[in-house]
């Protein structure tokens, strides 16, 4: 917490609008709406990719087309008109980039905008940094000292191209695309996304991160993003994304695999800063996401998640704690405002003997905002014992909002240990009183009495990631009170 | 310092505070006491500005400044001080994070910056000794699983760091036992000065023991009814407040 600069954060909490709703203007080369066969095929084509990744495209659209659009979560909105989508679309330039020079200059003005700069990544963050910026990346940093260690951070798009045998061997073995609804779409249209392989026994010198950003009006992003960590090694992976503000909705169905073999870990933090919809509800992101890890024996994957964007998220980062003594983490703050719905929770699938989960869910409510979180976890008949501790704490702020718990437990094995801990609580006014009467001004209160709330969360996030995490809850509650 | 003239204040249309007056100068000591239900904590939170009642009546003023139309936070930044009776818990944040961002926001109220972080450490190491305050106990959360002992002796701690110009001590001594009791009390004579003041709401004669008031005011149905110096408080001590009941109804 030692960067908690204080007057920077009231400035930004006096900022009433989106703070990243902004729109570049960048030229694009966008599909017609709509989606079938052909349009799957022409995106493979675009990518020039190797023919068994096309058939895996279009199986995958067969397969979507004869689901159904599921609708068990707690959550309400106007189904997606996936006709009226644009399925492609990326910034017209030269297709290789040597340096950052060749990077367009107005693309690169947004970054500075987000306060992400190249420039300064480079320099001060010790990140790697893939942007992905309206489905194809443009620039890859720090490619070359990971290259080093055998270390492969690359465009999906890319891999496939360059690391066809990798890729082909994990795609879709941690989440089919008969998965799901959206798993299925992602799996048929991805147009980006990012690859990573740590080779045996390295330990990833730095965190690896990738800024995810939506532009161009209309169009539907569908990232593809696939972890393998070899065995004993290790990688910490960042995530975090904001999108210009826009008067209409905006389909995102991203899809995430994480596969840690013998003895790896997987660390992988998720800021997620999307436009929410203003405080009339119109507009926002719809974020549709599957997420999941396959965690081999004593392998182990921390997923921690900071939400407070999108107008409908709908998320369940998960593990699959198959191999023995593997251990599985899930570190969640959900901020909902507004008229945002969140339904968010985990999945921890123990089928290992001697596996672990730890579930740490915060949500925090306000304005006429509606959060959920749902979990599983589910000890199978062979996981001798498997031990789980849930935590799921709800904080209300106002009369208006709703904060919900679905727990689901399935036990099979009569070793096993299971704990559940849920509270619900509400920023009372004697507190914000207290606090005003030692004169800290209630927003101010609000902030410091949320921070207090999500700790256990935020402590599990990288230092760099920590305090933007702290600023965006400032951010996204800005005006719930009064 | 502060002086308050006929105030009268209602919560929920019943009325609490029917005319109240009070004048306090800097380096006084003011105790107020009363039976249950007189008005002491209503008269604590009015001057704080607490929100939920209503004042209806009356004039507040800060060292000559009106202050009834003020904020709460505004009121603190000006040097108004309460401590609770019933402190309230903030889980996650320590003593030191709430501190540390409650002397910095009246700073900045104040055009300042932020306290360096080496003056106020040294400012925190120098008056957790004086109130006889461990280490450790800094970096738990703000009162949550303190013992009624701990959550006073956090207030008079927090009171020391912001060297208020009027501290209201609100039922300070209620949950102390008697060794908590003295090193509060000896705190809060360690802070007195000719430029503040102090005003001390109690039940009880015992912490004016410790804390010695150079005036007594009883308090009762919303107004000030007998003022008297530090004997009076004996008085009530050895007699209760029936006396004055009878003395005013006479």
């Amino acid at each position: 917490m030692s960067k908690y600069t204080e007057d920077d954060l009231r400035e930004e909490l006096e900022t009433k609008e989106y703070e990243y709703g902004f729109y570049t203007d960048i030229e694009s080369e966008t599909f017609a709406k709509g989606l079938n066969e052909d349009v799957v095929r022409a995106i493979s084509k675009k990518k020039n990719e190797p023919e068994w990744m096309t058939e895996w495209r279009l199986k995958a659209f067969e397969v979507w087309s004869k689901m159904e659009e599921p609708e068990w979560a707690n959550v309400t909105y106007k189904k997606p008109e996936f006709q009226e989508i644009a399925y492609y679309s990326a910034p017209k330039q030269k297709p290789k980039l040597n340096s950052i020079d060749e990077v367009d200059p107005d693309l690169l003005a947004t970054f500075e905008k987000l306060g992400i700069s190249l420039e300064e990544q480079k320099r001060l963050a010790n990140v790697a940094v893939d942007i992905v910026v309206d489905s194809v990346s443009v620039a890859t940093t720090f490619k070359k000292t990971l290259g080093e260690k055998g270390i492969i951070f690359m465009p999906i798009s890319e891999a496939i191209q360059e690391h066809p045998e990798l890729v082909r061997k994990h795609l879709g073995t941690v989440v089919p695309p008969s998965d799901n609804f959206y798993a299925a779409l992602n799996s048929a249209v991805f147009s980006d996304g990012s690859f990573c392989y740590i080779p045996k026994g390295v330990k990833c010198p730095m965190e690896l991160s990738t800024y995810f950003r939506i532009n161009e009006g209309g169009t539907g992003q569908f990232e593809r993003t696939l972890v393998v960590a070899d065995e004993g090694s290790f990688v910490s992976y960042l995530e975090g994304c904001t999108a210009p503000s826009r008067d209409e909705n905006q389909l995102h169905a991203a899809v995430v695999e994480l596969i840690a073999m013998d003895d790896a870990e997987i660390k992988y933090s998720t800021v997620q800063n999307w436009f929410p919809g203003n405080s009339e509800g119109k507009g926002g992101v719809y974020n549709f996401v599957t997420k999941r890890g396959l965690c081999e024996t004593n392998a182990k994957i921390s997923w921690t998640q900071v939400e407070t964007g999108s107008a409908i998220t709908w998320k369940y980062p998960s593990c699959i704690l198959k191999g023995n003594n593997s251990v599985g983490e899930f570190y969640s703050i959900a901020v909902t405002n507004n008229f945002q719905q969140a339904d968010t929770g985990t999945k921890m699938i123990h089928l290992g003997k001697n596996t672990k989960s730890t579930i740490i869910s915060k949500g925090i409510s306000a304005g006429k905002s509606q959060n959920s979180y749902r979990g599983l976890v589910q000890i199978s008949s062979r996981a001798e014992n498997a031990r789980n501790f849930s935590q799921c704490d709800s904080l209300l702020m106002g009369n208006k909002c709703g904060a919900h718990t679905f727990p689901y437990i399935e036990v099979k094995n009569k070793s096993a240990q299971v704990e559940h801990e849920a509270t619900t609580s509400k920023i009372g006014e004697d507190q914000l009183f207290y606090c005003n009467q030692r004169g800290i001004d209630t927003e101010k209160a609000i902030a410091l009495i949320v921070n207090g709330f999500s700790k256990e969360v935020l402590n599990k996030l990288p230092m760099e990631f920590a305090v933007e995490a702290q600023k965006l809850l400032e951010i996204s509650l800005e005006g719930s009170v009064g | 310092m502060l002086k308050i003239e006929n105030l009268q204040a209602s919560v929920d249309n019943k009325s609490i505070l029917k005319g109240l007056n009070l004048n306090v100068k800097s380096g006084e000591v003011h105790a107020i006491m009363g039976p249950n239900g007189a008005g002491k904590s209503t008269l604590a939170n009015i001057i704080a500005g607490k929100e939920e009642y209503d004042v209806t009546n009356g004039t507040m003023e800060l060292n000559g400044e009106d202050i009834s139309e003020l904020s709460p936070e505004e009121r603190a930044h000006n040097g108004v001080f309460l401590s609770f009776q019933y402190p309230v818990e903030i889980p996650g944040v320590s003593v030191t994070n709430f501190i540390k961002t409650s002397i910095n926001e009246t700073r900045k109220a104040k055009g300042l910056n932020d306290m360096p972080a080496k003056d106020m450490l040294k400012m925190i190491r120098e008056k957790s000794e004086l109130l006889e305050i461990d280490r450790k106990f800094l970096s738990r959360s703000l009162n949550e699983g303190f013992s009624g002992g701990e959550k006073k002796r956090n207030e008079i701690f927090q009171m020391a760091m912001l060297e208020p110009k009027l501290a209201i001590l609100d039922e300070t001594d209620s949950g102390l036992d008697i060794d908590a009791l003295r090193i509060v009390a000896n705190g809060v004579n360690k802070l007195k000065s000719k430029d503040n003041a102090v005003i001390v709401i109690t039940h009880y004669q015992r912490l004016l023991d410790y804390i010695v008031p150079d005036f007594v005011h009883v308090l009762h149905d919303g107004k000030i009814v007998k003022t008297g110096d530090a004997s009076l408080a004996l008085e009530l001590e050895a007699k209760g407040y029936d006396w004055i009941k009878e003395e005013i109804s006479a």
